[in-house]
């Protein structure tokens, strides 16, 4: 979706604000809403883009005016209702009201050191992939209302593929409830002057990792 | 925000869906165990091991499993920094960050100012953290939009040949891991 999330390239959020000696968690709720975040994960109900997507899908003045962990709190709440583990007038009283609904498994404290480690995203692929390092291709100009990891600035541009970083799940038929429907994974750079006009500084270059269904070739 | 964590908190524990001791341990890891340490140490071990440094830039998900640290670091990608060229990472649609070998992100990494400039205008980005390139060197930022995750390499500072590999971490700074800083400048050089 066309989302406030989606903010490269946006102008007007100011300077970048920096805090020397930064603390992990600024309040103790933070850390709990990280850890209830990867807890829930563990139940293995929504991956991880089903849990951005609950984000992306707070309502814009919200998610812009929400801390990073309160976007976070508003989204595994959100999840919890969709999925049916929590109800809304649990939320309300603070306690459980109802049964709790079966689960095929939860994070117990001695299983918690696996949750510190990321699973892998890389499937088996059905087909061999479309493109190879140095094809010139282009980002397909896609604006559907579910999730995609296509930014907006890339959209109809031209770039160059990279490399190939697998077969992996793909997250806009995850977060769509069409399973993982793996694809082809590259990394695509982009000339800066191809996204932002002539006027952009010819030194940079940026790259996306995009999936197969996100390019067409040139 | 504090009541409003707690009652989740309260509800999901009473339905037997999170352990608190589980919360307690995953907090503990991320605030005392798991930080830019673990990139640093990478990052010193690449400026003095030819062999990790290849290993690090073809496969850093496997070197650095071989390393041994708390958790596996899953689709990881090292990019080196060159006199050439000086590699950035951003997530602009959301936080994506090599946890495992840097921790948590800064709020700043995670904020609306960094996530919409720093493909636009990298040059003004890296100003702002006090960091100036010649106008030549060529800049690349790694937009994290899939699972993969970058680790930059910044380039070992002159002066510190001979260093220990413990005496080089300590000049490894997180944003130089990011690519908003440069490896720090040994006060003495020896």
């Amino acid at each position: 979706m066309n989302g406030v999330h989606d903010m490269g390239g946006m102008h007007g959020f100011g300077r970048v604000g920096t805090e020397p000696d930064e603390p992990v968690f600024h309040a103790p709720w933070e850390g709990r809403v990280l850890a209830m975040n990867r807890a829930m994960g563990y139940l293995g109900l929504w991956n991880i883009d089903i849990g951005r997507f609950s984000r992306e899908t707070l309502p814009p003045h919200v998610y812009l005016g929400s801390s990073y962990y309160k976007k976070w709190e508003l989204g595994l709440e959100k999840l919890c209702v969709q999925f049916g583990l929590v109800s809304d007038d649990e939320l309300a009283v603070g306690h459980a009201l109802h049964p709790t609904k079966p689960v095929k498994r939860t994070l117990t404290a001695a299983e918690a050191p696996k949750s510190l480690s990321r699973s892998s995203f890389e499937r088996p692929a059905s087909a061999p992939a479309k493109f190879k390092a140095g094809d010139r291709v282009r980002a397909r100009n896609i604006n559907p209302l579910s999730h995609t990891r296509l930014p907006r600035y890339a959209r109809g541009r031209s770039g160059v593929v990279e490399c190939i970083r697998g077969c992996h799940v793909f997250p806009d038929a995850v977060a769509a409830g069409k399973g993982e429907d793996p694809h082809w994974l590259y990394t695509v750079v982009f000339d800066a002057r191809e996204l932002w006009g002539e006027a952009a500084d010819p030194t940079i270059k940026v790259s996306i990792e995009a999936w197969e269904p996100y390019l067409e070739a040139i | 925000m504090q009541l409003r964590v707690r009652a989740l908190e309260t509800i999901l524990t009473e339905k037997g869906y999170v352990d608190p001791q589980a919360l307690d341990f995953i907090i503990d890891a991320y605030e005392t165990k798991i930080g830019p340490h673990i990139g640093a140490r990478i990052v010193a071990k690449a400026w003095v091991d030819t062999d990790f440094r290849h290993s690090l830039l073809t496969d850093a998900t496997a070197a650095v499993a071989s390393l041994g640290f708390a958790g596996r670091a899953m689709h990881l990608i090292a990019v080196e920094n060159t006199p050439q060229l000086h590699n950035m990472v951003v997530c602009t649609l959301c936080s994506c960050y090599p946890w495992e070998v840097l921790g948590l992100p800064p709020v700043w990494y995670k904020s609306a100012p960094y996530r919409s400039r720093a493909v636009i205008d990298p040059r003004g980005v890296l100003s702002e953290f006090g960091v100036t390139l010649p106008a030549e060197t060529e800049i690349r930022v790694w937009d994290s939009t899939a699972e993969t995750r970058y680790l930059v390499v910044p380039m070992r500072p002159d002066g510190t040949e001979g260093w220990s590999e413990e005496k080089l971490a300590s000049l490894v700074t997180r944003d130089s891991m990011i690519g908003t800083g440069l490896s720090g400048v040994p006060e003495v050089a020896s």
